[in-house]
């Protein structure tokens, strides 16, 4: 055999990836050719400066953090159909009613804030009613609010109340009217709250309250945010809640 | 590239492809190969910047398909998909960078050394070798890092560029004639 046929065969026998039939092919040739037992020498001498000197490079840290954050995001499933446990009651009292509860459109009797008013609610009962209420589920506001990240066209604050009473549930792509808009999901002992926030260019205004249909609303705008909230619970804690979302949002944390 | 925002957002409306022990099982099993796929794209993109891009795009890609993923080497899996990455990206920049550029990192990478004199001498050939592999030829480069860098058998290497054992054997053995072509023997011996 010669030595340019044998040339690859060499690389093999080197790196011990030669069939045994192979090896000792090589082997016989190598006790006769002292060019290719040169080249060998040369080119074991080689791979190891190679393996020596390029060692493998590590990942920077950003980027493997980066990996993390995108791998949760991936995990969603496209629609829930359980409520937790803590809302369960809350779910009852919706599908209990008639069910199949319309969006009454009588919207040339009403001016367009008592209109989003009726959206508003009518989103609340729908994401107990087809018990779809959070796309991330979560308690971490580490978690949920980077979840938005790439699905909204803006960054909703999602503020953390749990040391208040209202904690965090999570939180899920909604729509009102045209506009595709935040829900934050939390709880008050085992109220649902929704609370609907997107960008308005609107001034700050002070919140105003609202009965539609058995549920409490209220609603401002703050930091360049118009917010929603929306729930059966009760007036007054509802009110509480709203104020704590507006010093969240007048603080300057909103897009943070 | 696109931003990573752009690649989780927009490929379906609403929701996620994945349930929580599949992206856990996803995180332990192909997380701990991301220093090997970050190796391999620095080598063939030659660009820090661009070789986070290929491995980010990578590995959303391989979260999308892990489902259909039934064992075998995760590694190689892995690998396999950044390569890809790579080569996408480098058929879509054809012709921008066509000189060789100093990727200052790999030229650094940190040797166990503590003489300085012996240090200096290892940083020039250090220097010496990544340049060499840097101007060869992508296949006959990825061949050589795979292996000597990387330190994949044939077989798995076979599997990651999708050429016979063979082939890996024989174009192995050319890139290695070519680095040494470069680099004169001399080179390659250290007091």
């Amino acid at each position: 055999m010669s030595c340019d046929a044998l040339s690859d065969k060499l690389t093999g026998y080197l790196d011990g990836e030669l069939a045994p039939r192979d090896v000792e092919e090589v082997e016989v040739h190598l006790r006769r050719c002292v060019t290719c037992g040169a080249r060998v020498e040369r080119e074991r001498r080689l791979r190891r400066a190679v393996q020596t000197e390029l060692t493998p490079l590590q990942a920077p840290e950003p980027l493997r953090a980066r990996l993390r954050t995108a791998i949760q995001s991936e995990v969603t499933p496209a629609r829930r159909r359980w409520v937790p446990a803590w809302a369960a009651a809350a779910a009852a009292l919706v599908i209990g009613l008639a069910g199949g509860w319309r969006l009454a459109s009588r919207q040339g009797e009403r001016g367009p804030a008592s209109t989003l008013a009726m959206e508003v609610v009518a989103g609340h009962v729908r994401s107990l009613q087809e018990r779809h209420l959070t796309d991330i589920e979560s308690s971490e506001h580490h978690t949920v609010k980077p979840w938005f990240a790439g699905r909204l066209d803006f960054s909703p604050p999602v503020p953390d109340f749990a040391a208040r009473g209202y904690p965090l549930a999570g939180g899920r792509l909604d729509y009102l009217g045209e506009r595709q808009v935040a829900a934050l999901v939390y709880r008050r002992r085992q109220h649902v709250i929704n609370l609907f926030v997107w960008p308005s260019a609107a001034p700050a205004a002070a919140a105003s309250s609202a009965s539609e249909r058995g549920y409490h609303v209220v609603s401002g705008t703050a930091g360049g945010m118009t917010y929603w909230a929306v729930s059966d619970l009760n007036a007054a804690e509802l009110g509480q809640f709203a104020q704590l979302v507006a010093n969240e949002l007048h603080g300057g944390s909103a897009g943070s | 590239m696109e931003p990573l925002n752009a690649i989780a957002g927009n490929s379906r409306s609403r929701g996620g492809v994945l349930d929580a022990a599949t992206a856990a099982r996803f995180e332990q099993t192909a997380l701990p190969h991301l220093d090997a796929a970050y190796t391999l794209a620095r080598h063939l993109l030659r660009n820090e910047q661009d070789a986070e891009d290929a491995v980010q795009e990578a590995f959303l890609r391989a979260i999308r398909h892990f489902d259909g993923y039934r064992g075998g080497d995760m590694r190689a899996w892995v690998l396999t998909i950044v390569r890809r990455s790579c080569y996408t990206w480098l058929r879509r920049h054809r012709g921008e960078r066509e000189t060789t550029e100093f990727d200052e990192t790999i030229h650094h990478a940190p040797a166990a050394v503590e003489d300085p004199e012996a240090q200096a001498l290892h940083g020039a050939l250090r220097e010496a070798l990544a340049q060499a592999i840097a101007e060869l030829p992508v296949e006959f480069r990825e061949v050589v890092v795979l292996r000597d860098v990387q330190g994949l058998s044939y077989g798995e290497i076979a599997e990651v560029v999708g050429i016979p054992i063979g082939t890996v054997m024989s174009r192995l053995s050319r890139a290695r004639q070519r680095l040494q072509r470069a680099l004169p023997i001399e080179d390659y011996r250290r007091n």
